[in-house]
């Protein structure tokens, strides 16, 4: 009944197959200017790397022998059956977090909707060590919460053991790719079709799944395909919990051995970036053949409804309880920044500012250049997204669908490959001054980009799938060339996605730190994520680290807040 | 470290560090303070900020003119990092534990011999030298390895305190214990060669196995032993000296000992090929191992052992000393040679046979200390001769130590054709492993039967 309806409003255009456009001189030019951006950004760099994994140790030539050792081996295979089961289980937990904040702050009238949406961003930055240790120091085998379950009824709950560890953390780590999509989604449905669904006697539940949901799809579908890749390639967390069965683990052990050049290692990596775009292109066959476009865009999205005063107790106190279960790392990094000891008790010995101190006194330059890298970052990003999802979608160039999964096998590429690839390739580059490109701090920056680019792309491509073209051909009939068209037309529809594209790359490349520690060739011009990994490595810097955790934290809650704030007031001006 | 010694050491220091400047006369910078020595050191290290730090502020005082660029890169990254950038090198100094790491770095010809000026520091601390014959590295601190532990985690459970790598293989520490994986980190390797060269092949393996039974965890970074026991995730860890003593230092409740066969191992720092500082570089080295400088390794948070004998004279009472033959094995000669041969080898067998067969070992290992336990109250001699076969079981390796050094296998590790690959090596002695933990696991559990 829903597609029905999406249908019946989309029946005014033609269904979306046919090129609109001849070929544009301008659209030409966007092609390849994002196709030699990835090429040199992305795609030679990790080539000159990953080639290892076909080349004979002895004679340098082209082997399929480590391919056949890989496929042979009981652990790799072990190793994949493992990461499939972990990303399946990840998007589905992480689907039941993040589906009722999403509904619940975007469909009724809810106060604290945007604190709650900014609060729902929060788990992303989990700042690489210092998030680590925060969980374990409440959910591990003798963390807090079993300290007291073990008091008082003698259990013990293995939050962080084994792959149901590996998926409680991943989760809670990386829903909030469904919560920003999915509300990013909800916001541009056009509350027309859920009127007409309540005329025709929907309501409830029966509402969600047939009218709202549905048509929430790309972004739904965006979110989730993020999740799974990324918990498919993600090492940190299964290492965190020392579960080695994984793929993504297996290639960095063996990759970062001293003085080894196992080509196994490399050979993973290509089946993980396989796999991340084989997935993807699983993921667009789920949205294919169907247009959630709608025309109308009422007021921002969605009509507001008020709920009953049973239903607004229930839904805070779920909203309440997930945001408590989401946000426990946050608390628990909070702590121990303020901790002097903590040690095997459920709360620490005593307080302290002195963290706080160390931290602004030794390392205030990490702020501002992690402000400066992940927003230059971010912005490439939605740039880049932008483009590749208006080829894809609006040009329907050959080869466009091309740009959009090699952007994503970003994903799966590790970032000590990333680092080591563009050491190799800009190494030797040298710029006027006479030092290296390399040590150029906008290096970085590229290379936070290109990590990054996934989450913006998928965020970029969901709201234009969300924007009927008929608005935009009727904006040419009227006379419009086509930049003007996207500029005024297409940009300010899709102004959501965008924003939650920005906030996703911004706020995750603020805590990168794989590629980021290959490339920082000066600490005055290192980010926060490397700050935080030199403190973490010693004792005494534990609670320092924790503290400049808290400082990302904050400083990348604010900017989201700000970008929310933003997006709402376009949303705002475009409904007056 | 009184004030007044640390103003004659610092004249000596100016004294020594002219001699310096005058070995390097053929560098025409022009001279700031104190001479040739001046501008920017880049040094790459793995080392946190707590032990660069006052490093960091006393050479700078000794030698003003100088800054000391500090670049934290983790030890993999540090030599990936030497690697790819030696057609432009920009970094003068690599300065790590790990002397694995090094050991690469020389092989790839990425270092510079220099021969410190140093006097007083003798070849050997315990069985293994100080630096390089070659002179590309030089030991700067000792480390010894030993095991850490909680004292709250150690109460909570009842455990008694552990003092020999054998009482950790005991039934009541199951699942108590944590370790760095061998190949993960350079000084954890050298622990497991010292048990394998002092006690031998077989019975070397046998220990290793024993406490490995009873691991909770293998961690990937050397980091992440004192950073479970510090907040009490596991009672005990298998860590070099240093993470206990600067734990104790920040205030963590762990108790940390030597056992008796232990080895202390240098950390070291070397100078980079085609150093842009080399003069400078040279400079750093020379204050590392000058009185000043040994001093500042007994500060609280760095609390390593100096390798100038002369030094532990200022240290506070009951500090750890090498030379006196307090910790270490003076017996035992480590024989490099041997170690160097079959590194990869000895890291692939960990992996294999106790990495990825962890949970099999374990199984078998507790099944075993449970019928232990039961034949501690009432014996059985032929559940005895049982849990004997079971041990056997595990004890059993793949390879013998001739094969483990042979050029097939060791060729495999180095990418040599002819042989079988290094995958198809490691699957096989997986199998081969999780095979043998099941045959003992059902061997114990014969053994419980007959117990009764």
């Amino acid at each position: 009944m829903s597609l029905a309806t999406t249908q019946a409003t989309a029946a005014i255009q033609p269904a979306p197959r046919a090129r609109r456009w001849p070929a544009r001189p301008g659209e030409v030019v966007a092609f390849a200017l994002v196709a030699l951006f990835l090429l040199v950004f992305l795609v030679v760099p990790v080539v000159t790397v990953v080639t290892v994994a076909f080349q004979d140790r002895a004679t340098g030539g082209f082997t399929l022998a480590h391919v056949g050792d890989f496929l042979a081996n009981d652990l790799f295979r072990t190793s994949f059956l493992n990461s499939l089961y972990v990303s399946l289980m990840s998007v589905v937990v992480a689907s039941l977090i993040a589906l009722p904040l999403a509904y619940f702050t975007t469909r009724f009238e809810f106060r604290g909707a945007l604190l709650v949406q900014t609060l729902g961003v929060l788990p992303l930055i989990m700042p690489p060590f210092a998030g680590a240790v925060a969980m374990t120091l409440l959910f591990g085998r003798t963390g807090s919460v079993n300290l007291l379950l073990g008091d008082a009824f003698d259990i013990n709950i293995p939050f962080m053991e084994g792959l149901n560890g590996v998926i409680f953390v991943q989760s809670v780590h990386y829903f909030p790719f469904i919560l920003l999509n999915l509300t990013a989604s909800l916001k541009n449905i056009d509350r027309a079709m859920e009127e007409s669904a309540q005329n025709l006697g929907a309501h409830g539940f029966r509402l969600f799944r047939r009218i709202v949901l549905p048509l929430a799809m790309p972004g739904y579908v965006a979110g989730a395909s993020l999740v799974f890749i990324k918990v498919f390639d993600d090492l940190a967390t299964p290492l965190l919990l020392n579960v080695r069965e994984m793929l993504a683990p297996q290639a960095y052990l063996r990759i970062t051995s001293v003085g080894l050049e196992d080509p196994i290692g490399y050979v993973i990596s290509v089946v993980l970036i396989l796999f991340s775009v084989l997935s993807l292109w699983v993921s667009s066959l789920a949205l294919r053949g169907k247009d959630y476009a709608t025309v109308q865009r009422g007021g921002g999205g969605l009509a507001r409804r008020r709920m009953s005063r049973g239903q607004a107790v229930a839904a805070y106190a779920l909203i309440l309880l997930i945001l408590a279960l989401v946000l426990a790392p946050h608390v628990g990094l909070f702590l121990l920044s303020i901790a002097t000891i903590w040690s095997f008790a459920p709360l620490p010995d005593g307080y302290t500012m002195a963290h706080y101190g160390r931290v602004f006194a030794e390392s205030s330059q990490f702020i501002t250049n992690t402000l400066l890298y992940a927003g230059l970052a971010g912005l490439i990003d939605v740039i880049l997204g932008t483009t590749i999802a208006y080829l894809v979608l609006r040009a329907r160039m050959a080869g466009a669908r091309w740009l959009d999964y090699a952007a994503m096998s970003a994903l799966a590429v590790p970032g000590l490959v990333l680092g080591i690839g563009y050491l190799r390739t800009f190494f030797g580059i040298t710029l006027p001054d006479g030092t290296s490109l390399a040590a150029f701090w906008g290096v970085i920056v590229l290379a936070l980009a290109v990590r990054r680019l996934p989450y913006a792309l998928r965020a970029c491509t969901a709201a234009l799938q969300q924007v009927s073209a008929s608005l935009e051909e009727a904006a040419e009939n009227l006379g419009a060339r086509r930049l003007r068209v996207v500029r005024r037309i297409m940009l300010p529809l899709m102004a959501g996605g965008i924003a939650a594209g920005f906030v996703t790359s911004f706020a995750t490349a603020a805590v990168e730190l794989s590629a980021t520690l290959m490339l920082v060739q000066s600490s005055n011009d290192a980010p926060l994520a490397y700050g935080l990994y030199v403190f973490m490595q010693s004792p005494a810097g534990r609670g320092a680290g924790a503290a400049l955790g808290i400082v990302a934290v904050v400083i990348v809650g604010l900017s989201t807040f700000l970008s929310h704030l933003i997006a709402e007031r376009g949303g705002g001006r475009r409904s007056a | 470290m009184a004030s007044e010694s640390g103003s004659i050491t610092g004249g000596m220091l100016r004294r020594r560090a002219f001699a310096a400047l005058a070995a390097a006369t053929a560098v025409t910078r022009p001279a700031r303070a104190q001479g040739g020595v001046s501008g920017k050191v880049t040094v790459v290290t793995s080392f946190s900020n707590d032990v660069t730090g006052p490093f960091k502020r006393a050479f700078e005082a000794a030698h003003p003119g100088t800054t000391l660029d500090v670049q934290n890169r983790n030890t993999t990254a540090g030599v990936r990092f030497l690697q790819e950038t030696r057609s432009n090198n920009a970094v003068d100094l690599f300065w790590a534990s790990a002397p694995d790491a090094f050991e690469v770095l020389k092989r790839a010809g990425l270092l510079e011999a220099y021969k410190p000026r140093a006097e007083g520091i003798p070849e050997r601390i315990g069985p293994y030298p100080i630096n390089d014959p070659e002179g590309y590295v030089t030991g700067f601190a000792a480390s010894g390895y030993g095991i850490m532990w909680n004292e709250r985690y150690m109460r909570a459970n009842r455990l008694p305190e552990p003092k020999e790598w054998a009482d950790l293989a005991r039934p009541a520490y199951h699942d108590h214990v944590i370790i760095t994986a061998p190949s993960r980190s350079g000084t954890t390797h050298l622990t497991i060669e010292t048990i394998l060269q002092g006690e031998g092949w077989e019975k070397g393996w046998g220990t290793i196995k024993g406490f490995s039974g009873n691991l909770r965890q293998i961690t990937e970074r050397s980091f992440g032993v004192p950073d479970a026991v510090n907040s009490g995730q596991v009672g005990i860890g298998i860590v070099i000296d240093f993470f206990a003593f600067s734990a104790q230092g920040a205030g963590f409740p762990v108790k940390f000992v030597y056992p008796s066969v232990t080895t202390v191992v240098p950390a070291n720092i070397g100078i980079v090929k085609n150093a842009p500082n080399l003069p400078a570089a040279k400079a750093f080295i020379d204050f590392l191992l000058s009185p000043r400088g040994q001093e500042i390794l007994l500060e609280p948070t760095i609390r390593r052992l100096p390798v100038n004998p002369a030094t532990y004279a200022k240290a506070p009472a009951g500090y750890p000393n090498p030379f006196t033959g307090s910790i270490g094995m003076p017996s035992l000669q480590f024989d490099v040679g041997v170690s160097e041969k079959r590194y990869p080898v000895v890291d692939a067998l960990y992996d294999q046979c106790i990495g990825t067969n962890l949970e099999g070992l374990k199984r078998a290992t507790k099944a075993i200390g449970d019928v232990e336990i039961r034949l501690a109250r009432r014996d059985n001699a032929a559940a005895r001769a049982l849990l004997a076969e079971a041990r056997a079981l595990i004890d059993a390796m793949p390879v013998t130590v001739q094969e483990a050094a042979s050029d097939e296998v060791a060729g495999a590790f180095a990418g040599r054709g002819g042989g079988p690959r290094q995958a198809e090596l490691e699957q096989r002695w997986a199998g081969f492993a999780r095979e043998k933990y099941q045959a003992a696991a059902a061997r114990a559990a014969d053994a419980a039967k007959a117990a009764g």
